[in-house]
């Protein structure tokens, strides 16, 4: 175990250097203090001084940067935020203007279209109606004209039969004459 | 083989230069070693950590952050934005204990002698320390207030008959101040260190008897183990309270009357 042997010597060598002090317990022996207050004075200024000047500066400076940093992102952020909002605001009014624009001109070419339609049934209705007039007059007519060959074929007809049945010759005149008064 | 299990070998300073003045030792010695590892070994590690200043910090720069950000918090909480000014006294007070405290739980160090030294289980330390810490509170106090820097003596709010009695109990709390301070620090680390040393000691003399003494000997090596975790965590936690209890001190000296 050369460590420990090479530990020993080298402790036995100091408790002689320190005037054998073997009884007392190391924390409480006082040949040192004033080497310990001395180094400790020197290593204590020494890492403030090195800490205070260089090393935590460096570490805050760097944090605050960090935090301006984010700080600005969030600004940017909520700009941005700000930018879209209003985007979508103009976004969604102009579909709602397109909208009802769109539902106007549909009620428009609605109400064209129903007055288009209207007027074609009056139209055909007024069609109709003279169409109707019209072959009502000439079923009278027909009517009259066939009312009045009846009259002539039965003149013709009484000619004929008092021809056959007295043998006796009747002017057509006089027979339509007797049918009249027939008729009434 | 004695001084393999002797639990107090490890708390003795050997000079390694002598340094003598008149009747005064100056010498360098492994506490004085360890102090001025302790003070490169700040430095370095920090600047390295701090060296590429990333904006998005890598691990070792976020640890060294994260550590910056908790001495301040804690100045915060405990002194108030005022305490900030003493921010560097405490991150240099916290730094240098914490990196004492970790240095000593190494058992083998590259020093001379090859063995390990906690330079805060020495009293005169600790109550170096500790008397730097009262030097600026009582120095800061009077600087910034003067003569009113004594009301820390007179509590407010009280009838004024209970001063015979309560003034000698502040001045007293005042002046234990140091000692607790100085005292909690070294018999956290000495205790520490000596219990470790001797469970350490434990297996050193089992395992030098026989087959049956190394079997027993786990009983204790896991007993260091355990201790090793705690003393770590001991290391650190004295490191944090010596640096809340200075901000505790430093909140009196910015605002006296405040209790």
């Amino acid at each position: 175990m050369p460590a420990p042997e090479s530990h020993s010597e080298y402790t036995e060598e100091t408790a002689q250097t320190a005037d054998g002090a073997e009884a007392a317990f190391p924390p409480f022996d006082p040949t040192y203090f004033v080497s310990q207050l001395f180094w400790l004075a020197i290593s204590f200024v020494v890492l403030y001084a090195v800490l205070s000047r260089f090393v935590l500066p460096r570490i805050g400076s760097i944090i605050e940067e960090r935090r301006d940093r984010i700080a600005d992102d969030l600004d940017t952020a909520a700009q941005l935020k700000a930018q879209v909002d209003e985007t979508r605001r103009t976004y969604e009014k102009s579909l709602t203007n397109a909208r009802a624009r769109a539902y106007a001109v549909a009620s428009e070419a609605k109400a064209v279209a129903d007055a288009e339609i209207a007027e074609a049934i009056r139209q055909a209705d007024a069609d109709m109606e003279t169409r109707l007039v019209e072959s009502e007059a000439r079923i009278c007519k027909s009517r009259d004209k066939a009312l009045g060959e009846v009259r002539s074929i039965a003149a013709n007809a009484a000619v004929m039969a008092v021809e056959h049945l007295v043998n006796l010759e009747v002017s057509e005149h006089d027979a339509a004459m007797a049918v009249d008064s027939v008729k009434g | 083989m004695a001084d393999a299990t002797n639990p107090i070998k490890q708390f003795e300073i050997h000079s390694i230069a002598g340094i003598p003045f008149g009747d005064w030792k100056f010498d360098f010695t492994n506490s004085s070693y360890f102090m001025v590892t302790s003070v490169i070994l700040v430095s370095l590690l920090l600047s390295l950590a701090m060296s590429r200043r990333a904006l998005t910090p890598g691990r070792a720069q976020s640890m060294v952050e994260m550590l910056y950000e908790f001495v301040t918090a804690m100045i915060r909480s405990m002194a108030g934005d005022a305490g900030l000014k003493f921010f560097p006294f405490v991150f240099t007070l916290f730094a240098f204990i914490l990196m004492g405290n970790m240095l000593g739980m190494l058992p083998y160090f590259p020093a001379p002698g090859f063995h390990g030294f906690t330079f805060t289980s020495h009293l005169i330390i600790t109550f170096a320390l500790a008397m730097s810490v009262m030097a600026v509170v009582i120095g800061y106090g009077v600087f910034r207030h003067g003569f009113k820097f004594f009301s820390l003596f007179f509590p407010s709010g009280v009838p004024w008959p209970l001063y015979f009695l309560l003034t000698p109990i502040e001045i007293i709390s005042f002046l234990s101040r140091p000692v607790t301070l100085g005292v909690r620090l070294f018999a956290n680390m000495l205790a520490g260190h000596i219990l470790l040393k001797v469970f350490a000691g434990f297996v050193v003399m089992l395992g030098s008897m026989g087959a049956i003494g190394i079997a027993a000997a786990i009983a204790p090596l896991a007993m260091v183990v355990a201790l090793t975790a705690l003393e770590l965590l001991v290391a650190f936690l004295q490191a944090y309270v010596f640096a809340v209890l200075t901000c505790i001190y430093l909140s009196d000296a910015l605002e006296p009357g405040h209790h």
